[in-house]
């Protein structure tokens, strides 16, 4: 069978890029796109290539910033422009194959399988035409990697140092992929890599070869199937998407929200506040979407040193009120620390899986509730209704209205959708 | 804001356009109002494409346009207009 055509095409310093393309005066400065230091979530999420040389990493706080590169220039985020130039540079691709997938804003994998020869049959050819034509129309640089598989052309496309091609054959994939560092592969992030580095494997050379034992033992199910990667045998399909349609056209498989607090939740009445808060959103996404959940997950961040824990709880009967989520993830949280300075929270998420369609029927519980049940479902309903019609926070929670920072935010609105996982 | 400081001596600068429609949903400039009063009717449009203006920042539908005996660009940045504006003295950046 004749190979696969595949290219990655990843858009180089895409937030920071596009600040710097609408703005020509920041063009080949020291430039970072970081979020509200007020808000306290004030980290550096893209830099352009200047700021990157300089020491400028992603998710550090902008004053460590600053001391690396005294004259970064920082700038707000601007999640519509990213969002418009994403959806122009993807319509670009959709002109050379309707195989497009995309893979979080700036990423996508292009299947050029049947249509290359309708483009003259050079693959590198057309990987630097697409290339050109992003950067003349839209101003903005972008990486493209080729190669028979999704994995290969990623990697191609990530060790591309910006505006270039790189191709990944079957020829040279041994002298150029397999030297690299095991961590540069997609699903080998620093866990994986810490296990095996303590076997010994440092390469996506030595991954590939790799034992079955070692693989599984360790690994489990995953441990083949990185190999597999490794080998460049990986067959996953670029899957077709609707051009018109977002990326959020998926299966969901779970609705989650999450935030940084203003300043650090230091006692129960601060902790509910921000639970009903999340679980609101969540559950209205729910309902928007007809569904109940079954598991529901919360998570918290300590603010002393910024780890955390997550739990998570399954109930019986599937549910959709934002009451039983918010109780449900509050009992979790109860159950897994006191509320007071010392255990002072700075983030929390909610988040719901294992999802049902509102149309499946519900075993009733034999003593009753399942009345009360259907009628707050009808309230929550009627609220979704209203909001719909006069905005999020026109019906809100009293426990919401204890903290008067909190109870501005419109979670739901400011809901974005992240990129979704290779293995879906 | 009507204009925004672009690089190598040029603004970004936002105009009014009279434009055509066509039936079948062309668009056709048809003349360009500048900031001072004057408007100056677009004699020819050499070509349509989508670009991005490297000087100014920003993109749209590049109109190659000839006005008199001058050729410049027109952008459609949905939904406005601009043009690359020359500043004769461009304070040193």
């Amino acid at each position: 069978m004749r190979d696969r055509v595949i290219m990655h095409i990843d858009m180089n310093a895409f937030y920071a890029s596009v600040a710097q393309h609408l703005d020509p005066s920041l063009r080949g400065k020291a430039v970072a796109v970081a979020g509200d230091p007020k808000k306290r979530n004030g980290i550096i999420l893209a830099k352009s290539r200047e700021a990157k040389a300089a020491g400028v990493k992603t998710a550090e706080a902008i004053w460590q910033a600053r001391q690396k590169c005294p004259g970064l220039i920082v700038v707000p985020p601007d999640y519509a422009a990213y969002k418009r130039y994403s959806k122009l540079a993807r319509m670009i691709y959709y002109d050379y194959t309707d195989r497009v997938e995309p893979f979080g804003l700036d990423e996508s994998w292009i299947d050029m399988t049947g249509s290359l020869p309708l483009f003259g049959g050079n693959a590198m050819l057309v990987a630097r035409e697409i290339s050109e034509r992003v950067k003349s129309e839209l101003g903005l640089t972008v990486s493209v990697g080729v190669s028979w598989n999704k994995v290969f052309a990623k990697l191609g496309s990530d060790n591309d140092p910006g505006d270039g091609v790189i191709a990944i054959t079957r020829d040279n994939y041994r002298d150029l992929a397999w030297p690299m560092a095991a961590s540069e592969m997609i699903y080998v992030g620093p866990a994986t890599m810490r296990k095996l580095h303590s076997a010994g494997y440092e390469t996506i050379g030595d991954l590939a070869h790799a034992g079955d034992y070692f693989l599984t033992k360790r690994f489990g199910k995953i441990g083949p199937m990185l190999r597999t990667f490794a080998r460049g045998e990986d067959s996953s399909p670029v899957k077709v998407m609707d051009p018109t349609k977002a990326d959020v056209d998926y299966v969901v498989k779970g609705i989650g929200n999450g935030l940084t607090t203003p300043h650090d939740l230091e006692c129960e009445s601060d902790v509910k506040a921000l639970v009903w808060l999340l679980s609101e959103s969540v559950a209205q996404r729910l309902r928007e979407s007809r569904l109940r959940c079954r598991t529901i997950s919360v998570g918290a961040r300590w603010a002393r040193d910024l780890t955390g824990y997550s739990r998570q709880t399954t109930v019986r009967v599937p549910t959709c009120l934002t009451r039983d989520i918010a109780n449900f993830a509050m009992g979790l949280l109860r159950a897994n620390q006191p509320f007071d300075k010392d255990h002072a929270l700075r983030a929390i998420h909610v988040r719901v899986t294992n999802l049902v369609p509102m149309d499946v029927p519900v075993q009733c519980d034999l003593f009753g509730g399942a009345a009360e049940v259907v009628r707050m479902e009808r309230l929550d309903l009627a609220i979704d209704a209203l909001r719909v019609r006069f905005g999020n926070t026109c019906v809100k929670r009293a426990v919401e209205l204890t903290d008067d920072v909190m109870s501005g935010l419109d979670i739901k609105r400011d809901n974005t959708v992240h990129p979704i996982g290779f293995l879906r | 804001m009507a204009v925004v400081q672009g690089i190598s001596g040029r603004v970004k600068r936002y105009v009014s356009v009279t434009a055509r429609m066509d039936e079948d949903g062309h668009v056709r400039p048809l003349s360009i109002q500048w900031y001072d009063g004057k408007t100056y009717p677009i004699d020819e449009v050499k070509s349509v494409r989508r670009a991005s203006s490297r000087k100014v920042g920003g993109d749209g539908i590049c109109y190659t346009v000839r006005i008199g005996g001058n050729v410049t660009y027109l952008y459609y940045e949905d939904p406005r207009w601009f043009v690359e504006e020359i500043v004769p003295d461009a304070p040193p950046a």
